[in-house]
């Protein structure tokens, strides 16, 4: 199938996710009262309910319990909440590796094909590679914390542009942890 | 006859749960006080008749024995595979392919060409068959278990054999997760649980959260081909290798002899569950064979297999991001849970007593009956939230898989995509939908093509075509497409890669309806004969009778007549004949019945003082 760079955007109806489960669009939401409107609306909308309905009845439980889990899915992490917000306000995650991480990441693959070889020695210097991204990420974690809660009292664009410029660089990193840990973990 | 049902609404009709397993098959119902087993344990092993006729069940199980070539076990193994699957399968099953296997597997059942899924509908007819006996009524809609992590094609392939054996399957329930519900039902009804499910073909583990009537499954994992018949494979290697030392001769060419073989070795498996050492015993063609085996050996052998069961406990504990020590029980499904050095390395792993008190043969029967109350609206209370075990992708250039759903997304889940075209006038845009976890194609396993047909002449990149992935509350993936610009409904064309197209199932629905009608005929025959049989013990009864002598001999004659009219047509094959002289017999001895009943009230008069 060729695919690749004919593939487009979806559209979507925007913040239909916040709109299934009837709530504010918010960056900060309370996961237990998160958990309770998807349970209370799976109660009323899931196919088992609808067993012995019509074709049309069927296919709007189906259709409405699909879009549901989809939300509930993708709103109950905070991160994935944040990117499908910035998503639905058309800023979509960046391509390239932040500027200020590529000399260490450089030296980091250096690393990580040393051990790849066999080099053993590179294993105490990944080890705490993966340490100080690890913290990094905590960092970022608190930062973005600061930056929902900031959106959500007063909803900005530059305020969306720092999310999302911090959201890439805490993918980048997740992603380093991630390489570092399936190499160390061999 | 004279007894009267009461209906309890639906019209009628109610909604069976079927654990369809590979090795045992089992219904259930929902009642006004809770689940219950209809008929008992079916062996999940189908035998043709020297009449031609196809049995399921103890009697097809016997028959694996004395005929094995007309016989099929652990079908469940083939649902949904395609050739190339199977070839391990096929190295320790006695499977017998037939021509023509090469888009669809077709088993050769002693000159009988079956598909997996007409095999597994013999099966299921016989369930439905026990169940509409002890209810009463006619049963057409069920739900049905299957792994957890069951693949697309295989899900489907289990409800085609629904179809073609006449049920409409409003659902198929993972089998760990109809096990959390029963155990949800009697014991526990908020906190988080795994369930541990090895049975006789496959292994699930599945981590759900509980939480006032609400089943949320929140990952699972498993292995379609892991189960108790691999221990029975190990055991058999074994006693067939003493065997061709001890004996000088290679017997695992002879089917009856393997079956023989592999029956002992099931024996002493099971045996070892209980007692420290058993013996395989098997007499064949005037030899014996006997070995014993201990514990520690067992352990020893089937270790590799555990450890395998514990990779996906592991992989799903971290899918599920619950910490072990939040486990707060593990229930125990499957026959093969009965194994101690199972429940020891399940124990360790989770740092709990696992829970062995539901009966593991019937637990997951049990929750497809209380799904099934769900449905027909008998359980109001609970609801299942499950999960999709594997993700679903399409393919992208280069081979790449391009991830549209997750594993473990709550289902129903839906992705949408939009395609358009690449070069100037192309008409169609071929999609190619896989499912698993690996990153290139050829690791994945192929689901379908669709193939989005007619597409208007346009310049490339001007198509606007959005097609929706919809994976249902099955577990089944469909998809739609429209086309963004005009809104119009587009046409797709399917290509399942494995499994049966609708077509095909539809033929088979035909075949089963005429086999069915044979069926509904043999079984008139042999009702009117226990009829005929009733009736004819009460005359000759009736003829010992003082009564019987009162009688002209005229009456007597036509008595006389009836009977012998009614033995003439006893073994005829028409249930109609044998009826209309059941009732001819029945009008002849009438006044000779009144009589003696009078008789018998006089008597009782007389005896009784006023």
């Amino acid at each position: 199938m060729k695919r690749g760079s004919s593939l487009l955007m979806a559209p979507t109806e925007s913040m239909r996710y916040y709109e299934a489960l009837g709530i504010d669009t918010k960056l900060v939401l309370d996961a237990e009262e998160l958990k309770q409107r998807f349970y209370g609306l799976s109660r009323q909308w899931h196919p088992d309910r609808f067993a012995r309905s019509g074709e049309a009845e069927k296919r709007k439980a189906l259709d409405m319990t699909s879009l549901l889990n989809d939300a509930f899915r993708t709103l109950k992490d905070p991160i994935t909440r944040a990117e499908y917000l910035l998503e639905e306000n058309g800023m979509g995650p960046a391509k390239s590796a932040p500027p200020e991480l590529l000399e260490e990441v450089f030296e980091l693959n250096m690393a990580l094909d040393e051990l790849r070889d066999g080099d053993e020695s590179a294993r105490g210097q990944l080890t705490d590679a993966r340490a100080r991204f690890f913290g990094m990420r905590g960092e970022i974690d608190q930062d973005l914390a600061a930056m929902f809660a900031n959106y959500d009292s007063a909803p900005s664009q530059d305020t969306l542009s720092q999310i999302r410029a911090t959201l890439d660089r805490r993918r980048y990193i997740s992603n380093l942890v991630r390489d570092v840990d399936k190499e160390l973990n061999k | 006859m004279s007894t009267f049902q009461i209906d309890f609404g639906n019209a009628g009709s109610k909604i069976v749960g079927i654990d369809l397993g590979t090795t045992n098959s089992l219904v259930a119902v929902m009642d006004l006080t809770g689940p219950r087993i209809l008929g008992g344990i079916v062996p999940s092993v189908i035998s043709l008749t020297e009449s031609g006729d196809v049995i399921a069940g103890s009697e097809a199980r016997e028959m694996l024995l004395t005929h094995p070539e007309r016989s099929v076990y652990s079908v469940k193994r083939l649902m949904g595979r395609g050739i190339t699957d199977i070839q391990e399968e096929l190295k320790l099953f006695p499977f017998h392919l037939a021509q023509g296997s090469e888009s669809v597997l077709r088993l050769d059942v002693g000159g009988k060409v079956m598909t997996p899924p007409q095999v597994s509908a013999h099966i299921l007819l016989k369930l439905k068959n026990d169940a509409e006996a002890e209810l009463g009524m006619p049963v057409t809609q069920a739900v049905i278990t299957v792994p957890a992590y069951f693949n697309d094609a295989q899900r489907q392939a289990t409800k085609d054999a629904g179809r073609i054996a006449g049920l409409e399957v409003l659902r198929l329930v993972n089998e760990p997760t109809a096990a959390a519900l029963a155990y949800g039902l009697d014991k526990r009804n908020q906190g988080i649980i795994a369930v541990y499910d090895f049975g006789g073909g496959t292994f699930d583990i599945s981590i759900l959260r509980l939480h006032d009537g609400i089943f949320e499954v929140l990952a699972t994992n498993g292995d379609t081909h892991l189960g108790g018949d691999d221990i029975d494979n190990l055991l058999l290697r074994i006693a067939l290798e003493d065997i061709q030392s001890e004996w000088g001769e290679d017997i695992s060419g002879r089917n009856d002899a393997v079956q023989l073989l592999r029956r002992a070795v099931i024996d002493a498996k099971e045996k070892l569950s209980f007692v420290p050492t058993a013996v395989i015993d098997m007499q064949y063609g005037g030899k014996r064979y006997q070995r014993e085996i201990n514990v520690a050996l067992f352990d020893k052998l089937i270790e590799p297999i555990i450890e395998r069961t514990l990779v996906s406990c592991r992989a799903c504990l971290q899918d599920s991001g619950i910490p072990v020590d939040e486990i707060d029980e593990v229930v125990m499904v499957g026959g093969s849970t009965r194994i101690p050095l199972v429940r020891s390395a399940v124990e360790r792993l989770f740092r709990t007593r696992p829970h062995t008190e539901l009966n593991p043969d019937e637990v997951v029967a049990i929750g497809a009956a209380v799904q099934a109350g769900i449905l027909g609206g008998e359980v109001e209370d609970k609801l299942l939230l499950d999960v999709t075990p594997l993700s679903l992708g399409i393919e992208t250039m280069g081979g790449l898989v391009s991830k549209l759903i997750h594993r473990n997304s709550t289902i129903p889940a839906s992705a949408t995509e939009q395609f358009t075209t690449a070069v100037d006038g192309q008409k169609n845009v071929l999609i190619h939908v896989v499912q698993g976890e690996r990153e290139l194609v050829k690791d994945c396993r192929s689901l379908a093509r669709f193939d989005l047909k007619d597409l208007p002449p346009m310049q490339a990149g001007m198509a606007r075509i959005e097609v929706k992935f919809l994976i249902d509350a099955n577990g089944i993936l469909s998809v739609t497409a429209r086309d963004v610009r005009t809104g119009k409904e587009q046409s797709i064309e399917v290509k399942p890669s494995y499994g049966l197209s609708d077509e095909q199932v539809e033929a088979m629905i035909l075949e089963s309806f005429n086999e069915a009608e044979h069926d509904f005929q043999e079984r008139q025959v042999r009702e009117a004969r226990v009829e005929a049989d009733a009736i004819l013990a009460a005359t000759e009864k009736a003829r010992r009778n003082d009564v019987y002598s009162e009688l002209s001999d005229e009456e007597r004659a036509v008595i006389d007549k009836s009977v012998n009219e009614l033995l003439v047509v006893y073994h005829s094959d028409d249930h109609l004949l044998i009826r209309e002289k059941i009732d001819a017999l029945n009008d002849a001895t009438q006044s000779l019945a009144e009589n003696i009943m009078n008789n018998a009230v006089r008597g009782m008069l007389k005896g009784t003082k006023l």
